[in-house]
């Protein structure tokens, strides 16, 4: 039997071509331009091949900041995955209650990200902020300006408090999504709380949880914001995450070349990571159903 | 070991769920609850499990007082129309779990989980997790877990309702097996009249959160108590006509007159309502004696194996059902027939004042 072939399909697919080319494509690949080119001044280019990527591959710099970021991520994700399902836990089943505290979980969430680094820096402040201030009049010393630890410790802090909402939430809706039966039937089997929660309430959040610690880590993989707000990557570079050197490099610098060839690598990293952490999680999970 | 209900009665909300019931459920009996939805089923088991407390009322179990104990301290076990096993352990350790926590030996425990297996057909798939294995056999192990305790009342509420067809006919036959095995006390929540029948022993229909009538399935399904009963406990429902009863005999709406023999012999003249089940109307061909009647065609429902006709005679709606499928047109009119020996009366306080006398035909509901 003849096909008929008709090709017109290709014109519903043209604004979404057109859009998805200048809002990604094109720029993309005018980084992937920039990153094996060297210029200088005004427009003049220069072809340098993979120069730019063996560079940094054995910079220093570039290796440092990479630690910084996997460590602030595993931290964060070490906190806020079990503190927001605590939370979770402890939040009330239903009735009005249940609503306030919907809203003011969310609450966090909705504040600009410039907006919850100023809070902090402000929070933060020896002279004037409520935590800075109740702080060094208790005696201890704390500088989030000057004091590497107390640095990392204001952003971890700031991290929790912005984003341990979101797994509360995404935890919250997978409670409730539990039939009441499973909590009748574990009653009547007098199971304990533990159990309770190790048996019904973890296995039935492993999805939801599996979306938190993904969307935590890509997030906070990728920080930028409120860390520049806070500390600009100080003191010295004891807070400098990748996010924050890409743009120093870039911006401050004016390296286009590397700073070209830093994102994509740093794209690529995230990529990747994201991609290991979603393979080692359903892996595990079939492993765990099959064992 | 008997479970007694004493005047037990719920109100959620100013609303009654259970008004005041009495039941006896006697030692190793099948207890099943006839109702549609909302008729006060689970509500009602679950104030025999002690998962919710009485408002009013006092509840014994072996002549113990036992209103208000908590349900972890009694011995219950409950299956639920969701498939409910714990998802990160295997069959085998869903069947064992409420064993371990009753600090059983571990030979002890391995003996009974395979005992339950071999009973529910699990053995093959013993190391599965619930997630992997069928909707039946989650239901399986939902049933094991809940048999190996080997407690003394046992609850299933709707258990079979979430399975496709092949899978609840297949279930439904084992349940009986199971309930002999166990010796325990079962009760068993359906909507379905046919289940009821199946699985025999007593019947409790309930309606609107009132017990009408309990009492071995058969007696409950041949006399019901009152029209409501007879009602619940058929499906399709009941067929109702209204009928003058004097001294020439019974008369029906369109003047026909069959003689009032047997038990309608006895009744004082009136009006009562006459009340039949959709097996009962002959559609086509009738039999010698039948009360006949023209009647039109609503819709028909083929299902299975047999078809429903719903059809409309003298302002009543009725439901006949006919073994086969039958082709038949809608506004079409039908010669109908009643076999007057079929009856049930109903007075106005919708009691029951005469039953057929011949035994009812088993076979369809």
């Amino acid at each position: 039997m003849e096909k008929t072939v008709n090709q017109r399909a290709w014109l519903l697919v043209i604004p979404v071509l057109i859009l998805v080319a200048f809002s990604s494509i094109i720029p993309m690949m005018t980084v992937v331009n920039y990153s094996f080119q060297d210029s200088f001044g005004g427009n003049e280019f220069f072809w340098v091949g993979l120069e730019w990527y063996r560079e940094l591959l054995h910079s220093e710099r570039l290796w440092d900041a990479f630690g910084r970021q996997l460590l602030f991520s595993f931290i964060i994700l070490l906190i806020e995955i079990p503190l927001g399902i605590l939370v979770a836990l402890s939040m009330p089943k239903k009735g009005f209650a249940a609503s306030i505290c919907l809203v003011l979980m969310s609450l966090p969430l909705l504040i600009p990200y410039n907006v919850v680094g100023t809070i902090w820096q402000v929070f933060g402040r020896a002279d004037i902020g409520l935590l800075g201030r109740a702080l060094s009049d208790l005696g201890i010393s704390y500088n989030y300006s000057q004091n590497a630890f107390d640095a990392w410790a204001t952003v971890i802090m700031m991290d929790v408090w912005h984003w341990t909402s979101l797994v509360a939430l995404l935890s919250y809706a997978g409670l409730r999504s539990i039939p009441s039966a499973y909590y009748q039937a574990a009653k009547i089997d007098q199971a304990g709380r533990w159990s309770v929660f190790r048996h019904i309430e973890l296995p039935k959040m492993r999805g939801v949880l599996m979306i938190a610690i993904l969307l935590r880590f890509m997030d906070s993989f990728m920080i930028y914001t409120e860390p520049f707000v806070l500390t600009g990557g100080g003191p010295g570079n004891a807070t400098t995450f990748l996010s924050i050197d890409l743009v120093k490099m870039a911006l401050g610098q004016f390296d286009l070349g590397p700073a070209a060839a830093f994102s994509l690598m740093y794209f690529l990293v995230i990529l990747l990571i994201s991609y290991v952490f979603y393979t080692v999680m359903i892996t595990a999970d079939k492993n765990e159903a099959n064992r | 070991m008997s479970l007694r209900l004493e005047g037990v009665s719920k109100i959620v909300n100013g609303e009654t769920h259970i008004h005041p019931a009495d039941i006896v459920l006697e030692k190793g009996s099948m207890n099943v609850l006839l109702g549609p939805t909302s008729a006060g089923k689970t509500s009602l088991m679950r104030l025999m499990a002690g998962l919710d407390k009485p408002d009013t009322g006092r509840i014994f179990w072996e002549d113990q007082d036992v209103t208000g104990k908590r349900v972890q301290d009694r011995d219950i076990a409950m299956v639920y129309q969701q498939f409910v096993n714990y998802p990160s352990m295997t069959v085998y350790d869903n069947i064992a779990s409420p064993l371990k926590l009753r600090k059983k030996s571990a030979a002890e425990i391995d003996a009974r989980v395979r005992e339950m297996a071999e009973l529910l057909k699990l053995t093959s798939i013993l190391g599965s997790k619930p997630a992997e294995i069928s909707g039946g056999q989650q239901q399986r192990c939902a049933m094991a877990r809940a048999l190996a305790k080997d407690v003394g009342l046992v609850l299933m509420d709707e258990p079979l309702a979430n399975l496709d067809y092949k899978l609840r006919e297949e279930l439904r036959v084992e349940i009986p097996r199971l309930f002999k095995a166990s010796g325990s006390i079962f009760v068993y929540a359906t909507t379905e009249p046919e289940e009821a029948l199946l699985l025999g022993g007593n019947t409790a229909t309930l309606w609107e959160g009132r017990i009408t009538q309990f009492g071995p399935a058969m007696d409950v399904y041949r006399g019901p108590v009152d029209a409501t009963t007879a009602r619940v406990y058929s499906d399709p429902p009941m067929n109702f006509v209204s009928v003058q009863k004097d001294a020439a005999g019974i008369r029906f709406p369109d003047g026909q007159l069959i003689p009032a023999t047997g038990e309608t012999g006895n009744i004082p003249d009136g009006t009562y309502r006459a009340g039949f089940r959709a097996h009962n109307l002959e559609i086509g061909t009738l039999q010698p004696g039948a009360v006949s009647f023209a009647a039109k065609l609503i819709v028909t429902e083929l299902t299975g194996s047999d078809t429903f006709l719903h059809v409309s005679v003298a302002g009543e709606r009725w439901i006949g059902l006919i073994p086969g499928l039958q082709d038949f047109r809608a506004g079409q009119e039908l010669p109908i027939g009643l076999n007057p020996e079929s009856l049930f009366y109903f007075d106005e306080q919708d009691q029951l004042v005469a039953a057929p006398d011949q035994p009812v035909d088993m076979e369809r509901v």
